[in-house]
């Protein structure tokens, strides 16, 4: 653990760092070809889920596999408030943390009383009858299959039908689809209005985590995840702290979930499906638990991978193994091909299982043994400590 | 009560598949401590075996008749499976039972797999979190279930039972109701009881070999045995290939009923993962009483006259079981003491 003495300045930078380059991601993630508002949203949305998940399962110790299900009911939540009320974002954004702020503090009350596999189940157990509820009897609000979307004939209470097309989510007037185009060191930077309002909530909830993890409170959820017993000796009541943890983490899931139907008005239940809880999982353990950046790398690196990886067709493999002799290049493409496309997931998996096998740690881990260029024979303190007591 | 009689059937049925799988989860977990979610990948492996061997059987050898024509006047093709050519009647007999002669396969396939896998992966997590085992036997199930998916394509592949297995049996007749009013299919019946056997014969090992009790000491207290001068890793090695198999048979038998694609695991592994935690973890008896109890509530809850009582009720029954057992008996039906807990 870092120590906390001089963590205070040290904390201002990386906010000030992470901030600039939040502000600045259009232009830093150019040369990578992520530069464009739909990749961009995705990655900051996914690291507001990844880090609110993080204060849970990173600080406390505790494995949800049912966060998904808020991250849906903020989607939901936030859709419905752009058929009753307006298309602005803002009273869209907080119906569905609050929505989400419940439901996890229903969902956690039960959950908490377990720990270890049993609280995973139990909240993949919550997670699975929300989404097929929603699939199923809840039709009426979640529009089943179909998913739930902004319609023309909706009673919206401001800004009503007007003529034209189907209404756009907006934030005080201003469309969320504005794109600026402006040229820069060569590049065709495309600064997207939707990009900067999910940018400045990443930057607030990261922010807000900053300040969780240095507080008294992040403190207890530490000491939660590396001997609850002995808390719990000590006369301090573990519960109401996971709790609180928890129901921070649904919000975070829940405005994760509001502002992805802000940059696309359409909520479908398979969101809420256990895989989108285990992306959430294997988001923040790439990345490195329990650290305050690693989360929103991980998220990063899956999205940026899903999108690159996914992207590729079959001539592309081929015209880059075109320095090949045909059947050799042949053969390359097909094995390349079940890596790329649709296949996509297969390199995620093992890419997933490299990371877990050989960086316990994440990322984050990585980056710091690089840059303190340990030796990786050295177990981290951290492991060690969470390793159960045989 | 014929509606009654059907719905047992029907639960019977898919809780033996629930009930094996949870078993092998629950022989992993006792054994290795390992919690395995790439144990529906086993199950998935196991139903494609029969796919394969189905498919290796009915290539065929397409002859272009020189004097016959079809009906629209193209010349006739004639397609003799390779299998029928070779062995003429007993190859039909071969394709037919193809599903029951996997299991033949699969077993020696499965082992192979388990080994492999225990050795080459799991073996390196024993003294690794729980979390991190969660984490790298699910990326394990996401690539095994990625190359299923790159080679078999991802729609479902109809697998048919053998012939004469695939008709229906006249339960109700044979219980002295209205004939013709529970009638069950064939298959799902050798289903059921070859879940039965496979059950009884798990329990019969670790009950009654010199196998079973040096693992059933190793469950207990793993250092002890180790001093006595047995080499229990070895031991839970094969344990681990004896959950593949059971998994990768259940898989087998499954593929006639359920038209294996590469996901079918994954559906099978969650709700076996709360019926483990149901039954108790790390109890056999709990694992295979709560996959057919669960399988029959599940059955109940899709009724009609339940579900129009209890709008949703199917979709949502088992878990919601789970978490009233979890609440009310926080170690599942019939589990131990402090584990899995922290």
């Amino acid at each position: 653990m870092r120590g906390s003495s001089a963590s205070g300045r040290y904390d201002g930078l990386l906010f000030a760092g992470f901030a600039i380059a939040t502000l600045l991601a259009p232009l830093l993630l150019a040369p990578f070809g992520a530069g464009y508002p739909d990749l961009l949203q995705r990655f900051a949305i996914y690291g507001i889920f990844a880090i609110g998940f993080n204060i849970l399962f990173g600080l406390t110790g505790y494995l949800s596999f049912g966060h998904a299900a808020f991250l849906g009911v903020g989607s939901y939540a936030a859709v419905w408030m752009f058929k009753l009320l307006s298309m602005n974002v803002i009273p869209a954004i907080l119906l569905a943390v609050l929505a989400a702020g419940l439901f996890s503090l229903l969902v956690g009350f039960v959950s908490l009383r377990r720990s270890g596999i049993y609280f995973s189940i139990l909240t993949l157990a919550f997670a699975q009858m929300s989404y097929n509820l929603a699939y199923s009897v809840l039709t009426p609000i979640t529009n089943g299959e179909t998913g739930l979307k902004v319609e023309l004939s909706d009673p919206r209470i401001f800004g009503g039908p007007a003529g034209g097309g189907l209404p756009v989510p907006e934030i005080f007037g201003v469309d969320m689809h504005t794109t600026t185009d402006v040229a820069l060191f060569g590049f065709n930077l495309q600064l997207n209005v939707g990009f900067y309002v999910c940018a400045a909530f990443l930057i607030a909830a990261f922010y807000l985590s900053m300040r969780i993890f240095r507080s008294p409170f992040g403190m207890t959820l530490k000491a939660i995840k590396s001997n609850q017993n002995r808390l719990n000796y000590t006369g301090i009541n573990t519960r109401p702290y996971a709790l609180t943890a928890f129901v921070i983490s649904g919000m975070y899931a829940g405005l994760a979930g509001g502002l992805l139907a802000c940059t696309d008005p359409l909520a479908g239940a398979e969101r809420m499906q256990w895989t989108a809880s285990g992306e959430v999982v294997l988001m923040t353990i790439l990345g490195g638990a329990g650290t305050l950046f690693g989360p929103v790398l991980g998220a990063i690196v899956i999205k940026y991978a899903e999108n690159i990886f996914s992207s590729f067709n079959k001539a592309e493999i081929s015209s880059f193994y075109s320095f090949l002799p045909d059947g050799l290049r042949d053969a390359m493409t097909s094995m390349t091909a079940a890596f790329v496309g649709d296949g996509w997931q297969l390199t995620l998996g093992v890419l997933f299982m490299l990371a877990v096998i050989f960086l316990p740690g994440g990322l984050m881990e990585g980056l710091r043994r690089l840059a303190f260029w340990r030796r990786p024979g050295g177990e981290p303190e951290e492991t060690a400590a969470r390793r159960p007591a045989e | 009560m014929n509606a009654v009689l059907l719905q047992i059937l029907n639960g019977l049925d898919k809780g033996s598949a629930y009930a094996l799988i949870a078993l092998g989860l629950t022989l992993i977990f006792g054994t290795l401590g390992v919690v395995n979610f790439a144990h529906g990948a086993l199950f998935m492996l196991g139903a494609f075996t029969a796919v394969t061997l189905n498919h290796l059987l009915t290539l065929e050898k397409v002859v272009v008749s020189q004097t016959e024509t079809t009906a629209w006047g193209t010349p006739l093709e004639i397609r003799t499976p390779y299998a029928e050519q070779i062995f003429g009647d007993f190859g039909q007999f071969l394709i037919d039972y193809s599903v029951p002669i996997s299991i033949l396969i699969a077993i020696p396939v499965m082992v192979i797999i388990g080994i492999v896998m225990e050795r080459g992966l799991i073996r390196h997590f024993y003294h690794r979190p729980h979390a991190d085992q969660i984490l790298v036997t699910f990326g394990l199930a996401i690539v095994l279930q990625e190359i299923v998916k790159a080679w078999f394509g991802a729609n479902p592949i109809p697998t048919p039972a053998p012939e004469s297995l695939r008709g229906m049996i006249d339960v109700g007749a044979g219980l002295g109701l209205q004939p013709g009013s529970v009638i069950y299919p064939v298959w799902r019946f050798v289903n059921f009881g070859f879940s039965v056997v496979v059950i009884a014969a798990v329990f019969a090992l670790l009950r009654f070999t010199t196998f079973g009790m040096v693992v059933r000491a190793g469950m207990a207290d793993r250092e002890t045995v180790g001093l006595i001068g047995i080499d229990i890793d070895r031991y839970f090695t094969w344990m681990f290939a004896l959950a593949a198999v059971v998994a990768g048979c259940a898989g087998v038998m499954y593929a006639p009923i359920v038209s294996p694609d590469y996901h079918v695991g994954m559906e099978f592994l969650v709700l076996s993962f709360v019926v483990v935690v149901v039954g108790g973890m790390g109890s056999l008896t709990g694992a295979v009483a709560a996959g057919f109890l669960l399988g029959i509530l599940q059955s109940f809850a899709s009724m009609n006259e339940v579900k129009n009582l209890v709008p949703g009720i199917d979709q949502v029954i088992i878990y919601l079981v789970a978490v009233v057992v979890l609440l009310t008996r926080p170690r599942g039906l019939m589990g131990r003491a402090g584990i899995m807990e922290t």
